[in-house]
């Protein structure tokens, strides 16, 4: 019993942060109808910035952190005005080979500018555990679900309560009508960029103590964040959030409890399941194609 | 200039419209023929690359570019094809029963794989096939009594009818120019068929072709079939080729680069999935020559501009350093994949046909021709 509680914790850690990249695709796709591939890799990147100026530079871990955060928003606004803004509207595979060709550029750019190496980031709680009677809980798969939650509800909030949030919404469903309703629809894409990459970061950071990072971390988390997106229904916000921690507590359960070589394939079989009886997701809404 | 008049339908579906396609292909033959006998065996051997890739290519060009829907999961067909000669192999299985049963399995996957696709578009798709190629990849390296798991598999040398065929020899690269050739031409007569009609109509409207009478689930099917099949046929040459096989190989990286090929190719041609498969495969002995040889081209131009010793030294010892570092490959991958489909959407062939349309018409040639047509999104929820 104590094993399952620790294995279901550890997965829900672990499926936070995956929650948290899928919350980067369902951002971006909500808003543009456009599937980044890169996303994996901007968290990637998010958390070599954050070891920059939290390790190297050796600022404070939460200026560090806010320093990384602001610096991706930019760079996600920069790589939506480069790579996406000149396709948009083209054939959504264009679109997915151009951020498919975007994640190999940042890859062996972070490869060559920071090695190859593993790196970690000490952080405030990176050490302490919490007792609750037999049971271990490591501060830092807390904080990874803290966290999530925390911006799982303030994104919640902002896509239903702004007005910004309702313009992204109604540039999404319609392009052309949003801006005919006078929507700057070139500003919206590009601050949903912005906040996709801060979010990305966040989960970055969140994940450094838990694996580390290297250059390959988001190609890894980001095809296992695909899953847990699908799963959850492409379109939504909390959808993302509990697919990413489905996603994680089979992974974690099955490498509990299935032999070897299971762990890996489950989120799979899991999604190709899902896709076959309920393509439309958990919480997605199923809607009929009109002619 | 040309003018091809078309007095009936079996004009419009000549494999050769006229006599100038006869003599440039039967040029490229002759070339392609004497190529063995004239260039080095390093050169030959990239040559059954480009063929292999190509045979892929066309597969996937099937499906991606004549269906229109998307795969990222064809180097688990690519090593499901190689997995079965390598397996048959063992029972002294002959060359020509392993290879059909290569492509055979492979269609059948193919054909199960294109059941749950059915239902499936988009960006699911290409999800979907990813997680597939993940489970056979895995399976791979599982499945330890047949396909000998991480270890991988020795493939014997080829023997066809009692000879061998060592794989750096030219009966080899014959053997693979001729599969490309019958996989060419096999699809072109394909897609002047009704089932290659039916193809193109499902990818240029689902709905529109199912209102004309096309069994859309069927021909997806047969598509995905196909394409796996063929790719299955280019698994058995690249098990050959490589002579050695393991579940590492068959990675999605590969799965990227069969994309890369018709993207950067252009998806609307099979001109395209060859022209593709020469670019990949040669980038990398080019870019092997670029990171010895561009140091000192730079430093020499730096001098010619009046740079002094020291500082021409300088300038080749960074720019060596800076195309030796690790992983500079993919950076280069990434920024062509970005180019090509930010500023060459139609892909190499599609220059060629641009260019060649600029001397047809000479002063009269006009960009708009090619541009493709804005879309404003819709969300694909309310389609």
């Amino acid at each position: 019993m104590l094993d399952f509680v620790q294995q279901l914790v550890s997965g829900i850690a672990l499926g936070c942060v995956y929650g948290l990249i899928a919350l980067g695709f369902v951002l971006v796709y909500k808003a543009t109808e456009v599937v980044n591939f890169a996303q994996g890799d901007l968290m990637m990147l998010g958390g070599f910035f954050a070891f920059t100026f939290i390790g190297m530079l050796g600022l404070n871990y939460w200026l560090g952190f806010a320093g990384a955060v602001i610096a991706m928003a930019a760079f996600g606004m920069l790589a939506e005005r480069v790579v996406v803004r000149p396709i948009l509207g083209y054939p959504q595979f264009s679109i997915i080979m151009a951020t498919i060709g975007l994640g190999y550029f940042l890859r062996s750019v972070v490869g060559m500018i920071w090695g190859t190496d593993d790196f970690k980031i000490d952080t405030p709680f990176s050490n302490g555990v919490l007792r609750i009677g037999s049971l271990v809980l490591a501060y830092d798969k807390l904080s990874v679900i803290a966290a999530t939650v925390i911006l799982c509800a303030l994104l919640y909030l902002f896509f239903n309560r702004t007005t910004l949030g309702t313009a992204m919404r109604a540039s999404s469903e319609n392009m052309l009508a949003a801006y005919y309703m006078g929507i700057p629809v070139k500003r919206v894409v590009s601050i949903v960029w912005a906040i996709s990459a801060a979010v990305a970061t966040a989960a970055g950071v969140l994940l450094a103590p838990i694996t580390f990072i290297h250059s390959n971390v988001g190609l890894v988390l980001g095809l296992k964040a695909f899953p847990a997106a699908v799963l959850g229904g492409f379109g939504s916000i909390p959808g993302a959030v509990v697919g990413g921690v489905l996603i994680g507590v089979i992974e974690s359960m099955a490498g509990f409890y299935l032999p070897q070589g299971w762990k890996d394939v489950a989120p799979y079989l899991v999604l190709l399941v899902v896709l076959l009886l309920k393509p439309e997701g958990l919480f997605g809404v199923h809607t009929r194609k009109k002619v | 200039m040309r003018f091809l008049f078309k007095t009936d339908y079996e004009d419009d579906i000549r494999l050769f419209p006229h006599s100038g396609y006869v003599v440039s292909y039967g040029i490229l033959l002759a070339f392609l023929v004497v190529a063995p006998f004239v260039l080095s065996s390093y050169l030959i051997s990239q040559l059954v690359f480009v063929c292999i890739y190509a045979t892929v290519g066309v597969g996937l060009m099937i499906l991606t570019g004549f269906t229109g829907q998307a795969s990222l999961g064809h180097a688990a067909f690519l090593a499901i094809g190689a997995y079965t000669a390598a397996y048959l192999q063992q029972y002294n299985v002959p060359f020509p029963v392993y290879f059909l049963a290569g492509g055979l399995l492979t269609a059948v996957v193919g054909a199960l794989v294109g059941f749950p696709a059915l239902r499936l578009q988009g960006i699911y798709l290409v999800i979907a096939t990813i997680s597939f190629a993940f489970i056979v990849e895995e399976v791979l390296a599982r499945w330890e009594s047949v396909t000998h798991g991480n270890e991988g598999m020795r493939v014997k040398t080829l023997s066809l009818f009692g000879q061998a065929v060592p794989q750096n020899g030219p009966t080899f690269y014959f053997l693979c120019l001729g599969v490309l050739i019958l996989t060419i031409v096999g699809t072109l007569n394909l897609l002047r068929s009704p089932t290659g009609r039916a193809f193109v109509a499902i990818r240029d409207s689902e709905t529109a072709a199912r209102s004309m009478g096309v069994n859309v689930s069927l021909y997806k099917v047969k598509s995905f079939a196909i394409s796996a099949g063929i790719t299955g046929l280019a698994g058995v040459l690249f098990a050959h080729k490589l002579s050695f096989i393991s579940p590492e190989m068959f990675t999605l990286q590969l799965s990227i680069e069969f994309i890369i090929v018709i993207l950067i190719g252009g998806t609307f041609s099979l001109h395209g999935a060859v022209l593709g498969a020469i670019f990949l495969v040669m980038i990398d002995p080019f870019l092997t020559y670029l990171k010895d040889d561009l140091p000192g081209i730079i430093a020499g131009i730096a001098a010619t501009f009046g740079a002094g010793k020291d500082t021409a030294a300088n300038v080749q010892s960074n720019v060596a350093a800076i195309a030796s570092a690790n992983g500079l490959k993919g950076a280069i991958y990434g920024v062509i994949i970005v180019l090509f489909v930010l500023f060459e959407p139609l892909g190499l062939y599609g220059r060629w046909l641009k260019i060649k349309l600029f001397f047809q018409l000479f002063p009269l040639y006009k960009r708009a021709t090619f541009k493709r047509q804005k879309i404003y999104v819709k969300s694909e929820r309310n389609r």
